[in-house]
């Protein structure tokens, strides 16, 4: 199923000679191919999912009774019936991964999509810059690694992708929690009652609260300022965003950003950045196309991809000057470790032995409460957009300085109450309040509780360790017969008691609220913390660094061993701070697609 | 008129069979009437209009639809603000949700059957009739017994389970739809020009607001 766009080249069409092969088109292979094509280089994309149409394809105003089982989540919807992934989640049909260890708390979980604009489809939107701290991580407490780069090198790339993409939020200046530059975000959406109820509260126990960062456009773009800001110098550039800014509407204030946006108020890359790269000429996507490894010239450089055309199941080759991988942190480590050669024995660019190595998520935990002072309130509009209109940066900095805390780094605060549409789980559980109420009586609680529920979710900071990491399964192949990644998973002390530090702080700040915590508030950390890969931000597996020897990148992306070679996504983060990813990966592959730009415009490439 | 004889009979053959019916061929009706094998795969149209049935079809026989809906109207019945659990098409999602070919349905699906022929049997052996027939009182007498796990008997354990179970999945099944939202006094999903505060008035009354943190 699912609608072709003219503007994209199908495999059977005959390609041209191309500056630059994208594998992937999320929020790295989007903003790369984007940065590219802008700057004039011709572009090939390769995506290994279906070709994906959000304006036609998105269900905005579906209600949960017009999908199957209520819309809840089934293994082959592993976000429910509307979230707009495609044919993936927890696991793609025929394409396994699997795991070196039996033991739960040993396995990693891998969340993919196989369509154009991968996840960013489907995510959250929320785009937190990392601070100075984050990029110096080891220079402060003496774990991890330490970035080659500082946030002074990012915050350019930072200002550029929110202007382009469009953040809302606002510059409080609280500690390694940055400030945008003037003009770059859009103001915030008014809080919901809960939201300020969880304001007043959680203050008063010293942690502050303050408006989230979203990809959501809560007004148009700026679109007479913010080209010539974004590209200068580059007038075709400048008319050609300018044009696609006022083709995006702004939020409607209905329907929640998990499913897409039809009218492109939020940023997925197949709304954002696919379309604007398109209309200058120079980019071709093929979808369908399963890269399986890199293909290595006797010079030593790069000559192109191999790739599966999953219609035909024929094997092709692109070639080009220039290869960016960007198919996800995890998806980059696997297409390395199977282009083997005879020069590059244990996979490509991978003379450290460091790719695969070091793979991060986030620290998750959740609590939910239930606040007397929010039951049966008026009826209010509280769609919003869509949540996190408030969060709370980590404000635990100088109590870690001295030595207050049992766990090195921070996480942030995400939650959400109101009364936003009522699906299946809305009123689960209701009997521990009601006693088992039935019948009318149940209809009167059902009306008393709905709006009155709290959640708190913590995105903690996890450190690199020697024991997270994945390698190539000797044995399993998917089913085009490209051997699949094997995880190996540890949480170390640090992840499981900040998860432990989570649950008492939300316990707290329900508490406050006069209200009851949902449940048993999980004392031991190792029981609170979600499994690794359930928060899905997967970084790491091919760090950048400062030398050929223990990094597999430079600075800008770039692979020491091969030149023409450039890990645009997650792959090459160093540390996972508790900011979510996207909007780093955005920058990092927005600086790293300029370098490419101007090392070909000086032949170096 | 069934005589109290045979229903006890009945009764106690639908008692002796309780043990089995963790396996889940104890508690299918018939052949022909098991799950479908396939659901609606990793890639299906978010757009259309679903009907419970139009994927994989439904497999309750007359006779369990019958309690089924008795059950879930006295769960959620009707009143002068919003529709009965049958007429906001509960009955027809929980014969889906028991049909549906994953592993959370199909966990679900013998524990709804049993619970269903549970609330038969002991009608008949209380009142001599069947769940549906019974007036609102008797039927109350017997989910007075069961519709709080805390509290039930020892006997009433495992009927107390499906009890909790078979709210949720009635709960669940009428507020996530329109009446359910209008009962619930839910008044969102409309596109909105611009998305104001919360009005000053409810905030002051609630001691919030910018003013108050």
């Amino acid at each position: 199923m699912g609608g072709v766009s003219s503007h994209v080249v199908t495999p059977s069409t005959k390609p041209r000679q191309y500056d630059v092969i994208v594998v992937g088109s999320g929020a790295a292979g989007g903003q790369s191919a984007y940065t590219l094509s802008m700057e004039g280089a011709k572009v090939l994309m390769l995506e290994a999912g279906r070709n994906y149409v959000p304006e036609q394809e998105t269900p905005m105003f579906q209600t949960p009774d017009q999908a199957p089982l209520r819309g809840t989540a089934t293994p082959e919807k592993g976000f429910g019936f509307y979230d707009s992934t495609v044919d993936g989640g927890w696991t793609v049909p025929g394409e396994p991964y699997s795991q070196a260890n039996e033991d739960p708390r040993g396995r990693f979980t891998w969340w993919r999509a196989r369509m154009l604009g991968g996840r960013t489809n489907h995510w959250g939107r929320i785009s937190l810059r990392n601070g100075p701290y984050d990029f110096k991580p080891h220079s402060r407490d003496g774990l991890g690694f330490d970035w080659p780069i500082s946030y002074d090198d990012v915050a350019p790339y930072y200002d550029k992708v929110e202007r382009l993409i469009g953040v809302y939020g606002t510059s409080e200046g609280l500690e390694n929690t940055p400030n945008s530059a003037e003009g770059c975000l859009l103001p915030p959406p008014a809080p919901l009652i809960s939201d300020y109820l969880v304001q007043q509260r959680a203050r008063r126990l010293g942690i502050p609260i303050i408006p989230g960062h979203r990809a959501v456009l809560t007004q148009q773009l700026d679109f007479k300022r913010s080209p010539a800001l974004l590209h200068p110098g580059n007038l075709k550039a400048q008319k050609i965003i300018a044009a696609h800014m006022q083709q995006r509407a702004a939020c409607l204030w209905a329907t929640d950003c998990g499913r897409g946006c039809s009218i492109r108020a939020n940023y997925q890359s197949t709304t954002v950045h696919l379309p604007p790269a398109l209309a200058t000429g120079n980019l071709d996507i093929f979808t369908d196309a399963m890269v399986s490894q890199v293909v290595l010239g006797r010079n030593g450089l790069a000559t192109g991809v191999k790739y599966i055309d999953r219609i035909s199941g024929q094997e092709r080759l692109a070639t080009a000057r220039v290869i960016v991988l960007a198919a996800s942190a995890c998806e980059t480590v696997r297409i390395l470790l199977n282009s083997k050669s005879a020069r590059f024995p244990e996979g490509l660019a991978n003379s450290s032995g460091r790719v695969g190595r070091y793979l991060m998520d986030t620290v998750g935990s959740s609590v939910r409460g239930q606040v007397p002072l929010l039951e049966s309130l008026p009826p209010q509009n509280e769609d919003g957009a869509s949540g996190h209109a408030f969060y709370a940066p980590w404000w635990g900095y100088q109590d870690q300085q001295k030595g207050r805390l049992n766990f090195a780094r921070g996480y942030h605060i995400e939650f959400g109450g109101g009364r936003r549409m009522p699906d299946f789980g809305t009123l689960r559980g209701l009997e521990s309040m009601t006693g088992g109420s039935y019948g009318k009586k149940l209809k009167d609680d059902a009306r008393r509780y709905y709006g009155s529920f709290v959640g708190f979710a913590g995105r903690g900071e996890m450190i690199p360790n020697e024991k997270s990491y994945c390698e190539i399964d000797p044995s399993v192949k998917d089913k085009w017969g490209i051997p699949v990644l094997r995880f190996h998973w540890q949480w170390s002390d640090h992840e499981t008691r900040q998860a432990a530090h989570m649950q008492k702080t939300f316990a707290g700040i329900v508490e406050a609220m006069g209200g009851r915590v949902m449940g048993a508030v999980k004392t031991d950390g190792a029981e609170a913390i979600s499994p690794g890969g359930f928060i899905i931000h997967e970084v790491g597996g091919a760090m950048m660094g400062a030398n050929a020897q223990t990094s597999v990148t430079n600075e800008w992306c770039q692979t020491w061993d091969v030149k023409n070679l450039f890990l645009n996504d997650g792959a090459v983060f160093v540390s996972n701070a508790d900011k979510n990813p996207t909007l780093t990966i955005m920058a990092l592959a927005w600086r790293a697609s300029d370098h490419i730009a101007r090392l070909m415009r000086r032949r170096e490439l | 008129m069934t005589d109290r004889r045979t229903t006890i009979k009945w009764m106690l053959a639908a008692a002796a069979s309780m043990p089995l019916l963790n396996h889940r061929a104890a508690a299918e009706p018939a052949a022909g009437l098991l799950p479908a094998p396939n659901g609606y795969g990793s890639d299906p149209s978010l757009t259309k209009l679903y009907r419970p049935g139009d994927v994989w079809p439904l497999t309750l026989s007359a006779a369990q639809r019958r309690t089924a809906t008795a059950l879930c109207n006295v769960i959620l019945p009707g009143d002068d603000r919003s529709p009965s659990a049958e007429n906001a098409g509960v009955v027809d999602f929980i014969d889906e949700w028991v049909s549906a070919p994953y592993p959370h349905q199909l966990e679900d699906r013998p524990i709804v059957l049993e619970g269903l022929a549970w609330m038969d049997a002991e009608a008949l052996l209380r009142f001599e009739k069947y769940f549906a027939e019974l007036d609102e009182s008797q039927q109350r007498a017997i989910c007075d017994d069961i519709c709080y796990e805390p509290n039930a008997a020892a006997k009433f354990a495992r009927a107390a389970k499906f009890f909790a179970r078979y709210r949720d999945l009635t709960v669940g099944g009428y507020y996530s739809t329109p009446a359910g939202h209008r009962d619930l006094g839910y008044i969102g999903n409309v596109p909105l020009p611009r998305f104001d505060a919360p009005p000053a008035e409810l905030l002051r009354k609630l001691g919030l607001g910018p003013e108050a943190a």
